[in-house]
């Protein structure tokens, strides 16, 4: 796997880095083994889809890859740091300047508007208010909610809370936005919108996406597919052998 | 290995911890508008401070009108506060605040301390979600910790201060039904103000106390639990 070499030569091509990763959860006494060893490398600006039925490890990979969690044995690299050596406040830090999350059940902090949904991460970062205003509204605009912006969450459908929570997911710019399930909660025409936003959006500013999914519609955009099944990397399709497992999948279907 | 621009190789954690930041006024903006949310939510749990605090007041103020009317120095007056059951103090002089009532008021506000603590844990499981929303934007433990005493501080001023005057206000009607007028114009204001303050100083304290350890799980949870799809 040999990355372009097209990006700056301070940053690497690979943004998030994989490397044996083992999973061990305790239930009582027994000893449940959700990943048993991963590897995989992301290459900065591409959309990669996590695949797997439920059980598979898939979230736990997609956690771990958030800096959610701490694998048992190998290590996660985030823009080449070791996740696992960072304390609470650098762990914030990157939780809030580097990845922007996205979650299947929206979690718009229901106290808050639409706009202070989006600028809340701006002030954590130390921006300043205004400046966190105009870029709020900006950021609105861009996800198609420009006239929405002083609503409550419990004034929005589903498909529009999901567009405040990317615009949120974007408001430091990140260099990662994780996207769990995110049309999980949502019907098809709307899970179609979300999806082609996300894929626009990711263009146009260069972020990773990585997104757990079950929704064959992501396949669609994504530039790497990643199978996961039974704690282990199953395959892994670029796009041009996508088109063949859709087909063979459509047919199924 | 080329190091990120954004890690800094000294590893100095409290520069990263100070570029993580959520001023003093948006804490209470964000705490405000929480509680006006969940108005009637705040409202239940703020009830039972409500109570214990206007016991408080009502025990307190009624003790300083007794010592007015005793201080007004009328034999007739010392004579009905007897025959009401109040003590008086050896030198007389100042009716005498007995163990059980000092009892009763423990007890009471002990009460009311772990109904708020009940009632402030569960709003913290109603919270989960929003809660580890946050800390996956980037909130620091002690945000969410400032958000949780900033919110009880608000509810125990508020609790406190409608307890305490309608503590008095009860404690005044009482004084004025026993004793006639002269409850009043013997009251002497600067203890009764006192008294006031005693009781919201206690309730807002109360508050704050029985937030403590609910915060400390709020503060404590990991940013994974936004993740959680079920409840």
């Amino acid at each position: 796997m040999s990355p372009a070499p097209e990006t700056a030569p301070s940053e690497s091509a690979h943004v998030v880095r994989v490397s044996n990763v083992t999973k061990v959860f305790r239930l009582g006494r027994m000893e449940v083994q959700a990943l048993k060893g991963i590897d995989l490398r992301i290459r900065r600006g591409e959309y990669l889809s996590i695949m797997g039925p439920s059980g598979s490890g898939k979230s736990t990979l997609f956690n771990m890859i958030g800096g959610l969690d701490k694998p048992s044995s190998g290590k996660v690299f985030i823009d080449e740091v070791d996740i696992a050596q960072l304390d609470a406040y650098e762990l914030a830090w990157l939780r809030c300047r580097k990845i922007g999350y996205i979650f299947q059940t929206f979690n718009i902090i229901p106290v808050m508007t639409a706009l202070e949904n989006v600028t809340l991460p701006m002030i954590f970062a130390g921006m300043d208010s205004e400046a966190a205003v105009q870029k709020g509204l900006r950021l609105l605009e861009q996800v198609g909610l420009g006239d929405r912006h002083s609503h409550k969450p419990s004034e929005l459908s589903g498909g529009q809370q999901q567009r405040v929570a990317i615009a949120r997911a974007l408001a430091n710019d990140p260099a990662i936005v994780l996207a769990d399930e995110p049309t999980g909660n949502l019907d098809l025409t709307t899970g179609e919108e979300i999806i082609q936003l996300l894929k626009r959006l990711s263009a146009e500013r260069r972020v990773t996406v990585i997104s757990a999914t079950h929704d064959f519609k992501m396949l669609n955009v994504s530039d790497r597919v990643v199978w996961i099944r039974d704690g282990r990397i199953d395959r892994v399709e670029d796009r041009e052998q996508l088109s063949i497992t859709i087909g063979r999948i459509g047919t199924r279907a | 290995m080329a190091t990120p621009a954004w890690f800094s190789p000294s590893r100095n954690s409290r520069r990263i911890g100070r570029q993580i930041v959520l001023p003093f006024g948006k804490s209470v903006e964000i705490a405000y508008k929480s509680l006006r949310v969940r108005f009637f939510r705040s409202l239940i749990t703020t009830l039972s401070l409500v109570l214990a605090v206007s016991f408080f007041s009502y025990t307190a103020v009624g003790n300083d009108i007794a010592d007015g009317l005793l201080a007004s120095g009328r034999p007739e007056y010392r004579q009905r506060l007897l025959r009401a059951g109040y003590d008086l103090e050896a030198d007389g002089t100042r009716v005498a605040r007995g163990a059980k009532q000092r009892w009763i008021l423990m007890l009471s506000l002990l009460v009311c301390t772990v109904g708020i603590l009940n009632a402030q844990l569960m709003a913290v499981t109603e919270r989960f979600r929003e809660i580890g929303t946050m800390k996956c934007l980037g909130a620091l433990d002690r945000f969410v910790l400032r958000l949780f005493l900033l919110e009880a501080a608000m509810q125990g001023l508020a609790g406190a201060t409608a307890g305490a005057g309608i503590g008095a206000l009860f404690a005044l009607a009482a004084g004025v039904l026993r004793f006639g007028p002269p409850a009043l114009s013997c009251l002497p204001a600067g203890a009764a103000a006192l008294s006031l303050l005693a009781a919201v100083g206690v309730g807002v304290g109360l508050s704050l106390l029985g937030v403590l350890y609910p915060a400390w799980v709020a503060a404590r949870m990991q940013p994974v639990e936004a993740m959680r799809v079920e409840a």
